[in-house]
């Protein structure tokens, strides 16, 4: 008998068929998600979407006084006379670190916290990580406009080397990349967390150590050329040190090493998803 | 049209800990299995690891034309949780094939996705859309769903504040409203108060004869099945055991528990309820052979052995009678005034039932005594004591089969009539 159902399920797993389409036709319930989020973490609170903001601004305060002070580490990314405020060096790469990192964290997690939903009722499973990316946007945002800000004051003020280039237009492209890179990241450690819980607590210390291998407390300048090759394999260096560039008008930029990095995000990315794909289909019956 | 379609369906599920899985054990594992070792982290005096398999659905087919309304029934771990689940997508199945000719929307729970901090409307949203709504569908009904959940008053309020019957009837509103072509419900109907009971009952059968939307509905109720459902299927451990008419279904199952049977004991604890102070041993039909089954004019006899933990001159044994269908059709007791010694005793116990329809019935047995106020403290209470069934003689009831549906329960005497001579 060959009848023609519009839908079949089996029990074969087709590595490649992503429900890329079908995420799609979900996207009203990711901005509800994403809505969720950003009203659920606010209600009952004064400060509201303001406690965005402290977070950054508290860290980029101890990495002056123990990066800048203290250790005196340099912020420079080439070598040259430029004046650039500690203050807007250490607040441009927090504000990516922290949208970075709890992108990531959040998607490695996105199987356990979902398992309610998820185990009752089916959506494509991929709207998780996807609202979860978006969501994490919301702060950003707030963050990148007290950056804005700064930025805007030294800008007016003078006596800093910032000046507008056309680099700036690289500023969305470059924030696409990060969530790109953090989600597929964060969708490979997915899969595995629903079996192995330890991932987790290694994600949290192992982010706390890949912090210290980004040029974040220091420029790329403190990095000797010997480990340059290895440095910079880690996308989020040339995303750090372009977003830089972006705003200040001067610093490090190879086009070989940031095309390098658009590669290694897309392959993060695609591995991400496969994994994430292949973990979806049973993961209800493990977690 | 056939609009789903159930090939040789299959679920295995690994028994034991599936998660002896930190990564540690892991890499042990890995490590041993490389030098050809046995396993490290196998529990001792255990061979397999990857303990037994459990098959929770097995080679299952089944084919469901459009707006039927179907009754899955089972006793607990029979599969029918697994089925819903594999239908609606929520695990893949180990072997076989689904076909589906339309959109799925499962209800296996109320609210799936409610966040508490979100008010009804907005979590109206979320739940639509979870269930598959899209944003524009949702606002054509929002409306029409605040109605049907009468929570009008609160619909701003966020649903932390809301009553739990609140939260149920505004969750079952959203799933009444959806446009997929088939329905999943999985024993939601269980809360809610009679009256909104009902009304979904009603919603449900209105889906299904208006729109044609197909109805799969899963439940221990046997009374919402009847009035719900216009086919069932019935699962006993993993195997589909009966698929067709609603009665003949329903008689399936509980014909699994309820077994016509001359002398019954009671070793079960959790068949007992009460103080404790009496324990029924036994009961037993009296001058009968083969099956307890009764006509006109013959009484049911029964013997009841039971053991006092002291004396009681006020004793009394009551039966409540239920039909197959779980509805309560009557009681009758004894006077309140029998002795028994401290220790084992029996007693023989005569009831009359001409006026009963025909049918199989079901007993609680229940022993208690009364105080001067009316007051009754129960001693000891056995569920599904005894089954009995009365069955029409050829020529009672001018050779209709009874319809408790119509008729009920009572069977009157024949009514007398005066015809002029």
């Amino acid at each position: 008998m060959t009848e023609q159902f519009k839908k079949k399920i089996t029990s074969e797993h087709k590595m490649l068929d992503l429900h890329l389409r079908e995420t799609f036709q979900y996207k009203d319930l990711i901005f509800l998600f994403v809505k969720r989020d950003f009203t659920s973490r606010y209600k009952q609170t004064i400060l509201g979407p303001l406690w965005a903001v402290i977070q950054p601004l508290l860290s980029t305060i101890v990495f002056v006084i123990v990066f800048g002070k203290l250790a005196n580490l340099t912020t420079a990314d080439v070598a040259g006379d430029f004046c650039l405020p500690q203050f807007l060096f250490y607040m441009s790469g927090n504000i990516c670190w922290i949208y970075f990192s709890t992108t990531f964290e959040t998607t490695t997690k996105v199987f356990i916290d979902n398992s309610s939903v998820m185990g009752k009722v089916y959506f494509p499973r991929l709207v998780s990580p996807i609202s979860v990316t978006i969501s994490k946007l919301i702060p950003f945002v707030i963050q990148l406009g007290m950056f804005v800000a700064l930025w805007l004051f030294y800008l007016v003020k003078g006596g800093t080397s910032i000046i507008i280039t056309p680099w700036l237009l690289l500023v969305p492209l470059l924030i696409l990349q990060m969530m790109l890179l953090s989600m597929g990241l964060g969708l490979i450690i997915s899969a595995f967390t629903t079996r192995y819980r330890d991932l987790l607590m290694l994600v949290t210390f192992g982010l706390e150590i890949l912090r210290y291998f980004c040029p974040i407390a220091y420029g790329l300048q403190l990095v000797p050329q010997s480990f340059r090759g290895i440095y910079v394999l880690n996308p989020l260096t040339p995303i750090l040190t372009t977003f830089r560039l972006a705003f200040f008008g001067f610093g490090y930029f190879n086009l070989f090493e940031y095309l390098i990095s658009w590669v290694v995000t897309g392959v993060i990315l695609f591995v991400g998803l496969l994994c994430f794909n292949k973990t979806e289909r049973n993961f209800m019956d493990i977690i | 049209m056939v609009i789903m379609k159930v090939e040789n369906l299959s679920k295995v599920y690994m028994l034991g800990q599936i998660a002896q899985t930190t990564l540690r054990d892991a890499f042990q594992r890995l490590g041993a299995k490389a030098q050809g070792k046995k396993d490290p982290t196998r529990p001792i005096g255990q061979d397999f690891v990857h303990g037994e398999l459990f098959t929770a659905l097995d080679d299952v087919s089944f084919t469901i034309n459009k707006g039927e309304r179907i009754g899955i029934i089972g006793h607990n771990g029979a599969g029918k949780s697994t089925l819903i689940k594999l239908i609606s997508q929520v695990t893949a199945p180990t072997d076989g094939m689904i076909g589906l000719n339309g959109r799925v929307a499962s209800m296996l729970e109320v609210g799936t996705g409610f966040h508490l901090e979100l008010t009804g409307r907005e979590n109206i949203y979320m739940n639509g859309a979870i269930l598959g709504m899209r944003k524009s569908e949702i606002d054509e009904k929002i409306e029409d769903i605040i109605e049907f959940s009468e929570c009008r008053k609160f619909i701003d309020t966020p649903v932390k504040r809301y009553s739990s019957g609140m939260f149920v009837k505004l969750g079952f509103a959203v799933a009444a409203h959806l446009d997929s072509e088939i329905v999943i419900m999985d024993e939601v109907l269980a809360v809610g108060d009679m009256a909104f009971q009902k009304k979904c009952l009603d919603k449900m059968n209105e889906l299904s004869r208006d729109k044609g939307k197909t109805i799969l509905y899963v439940s221990h109720n046997m009374g919402t099945i009847r009035r719900l459902c216009n086919r069932v299927i019935v699962l006993e451990k993993g195997h589909l055991i009966y698929d067709g008419e609603v009665e003949a279904g329903i008689e399936c199952y509980m014909g699994s528990t309820r077994k016509l049977e001359l002398v019954n004991t009671y070793e079960d604890e959790n068949r007992h309820s009460g103080d404790g102070q009496i324990w029924i041993n036994q009961s037993c039909f009296l001058d009968k052979t083969g099956f307890p089954i009764f006509y006109k004019g013959e009484n049911i006899r029964i013997g009841v052995d039971f053991k006092a933990e002291k004396a009681f001159d006020d004793l009394a044994f009551r039966w409540v009678i239920y039909s197959s269908a779980d509805v309560s059709v009557g009681m009758a007791t004894t006077k309140s005034d029998i002795r028994v010694e401290q220790g084992d005793n029996h007693i023989n116990t005569e009831l009359n039932i001409d006026w009963l329809s025909p049918g199989k019935y079901i007993v609680y047995l229940a022993a208690y005594s009364v105080d001067v106020y009316g007051n009754a403290a129960i001693h000891d209470m056995v569920t599904d004591a005894f089954v009995f069934e009365k069955v029409l003689m050829v020529d009672e009831n001018n050779r209709m089969d009874w319809h408790h549906n119509e008729w009920g329960y009572v069977m009157f005497p024949e009514i007398k009539h005066m015809t002029k001579e």
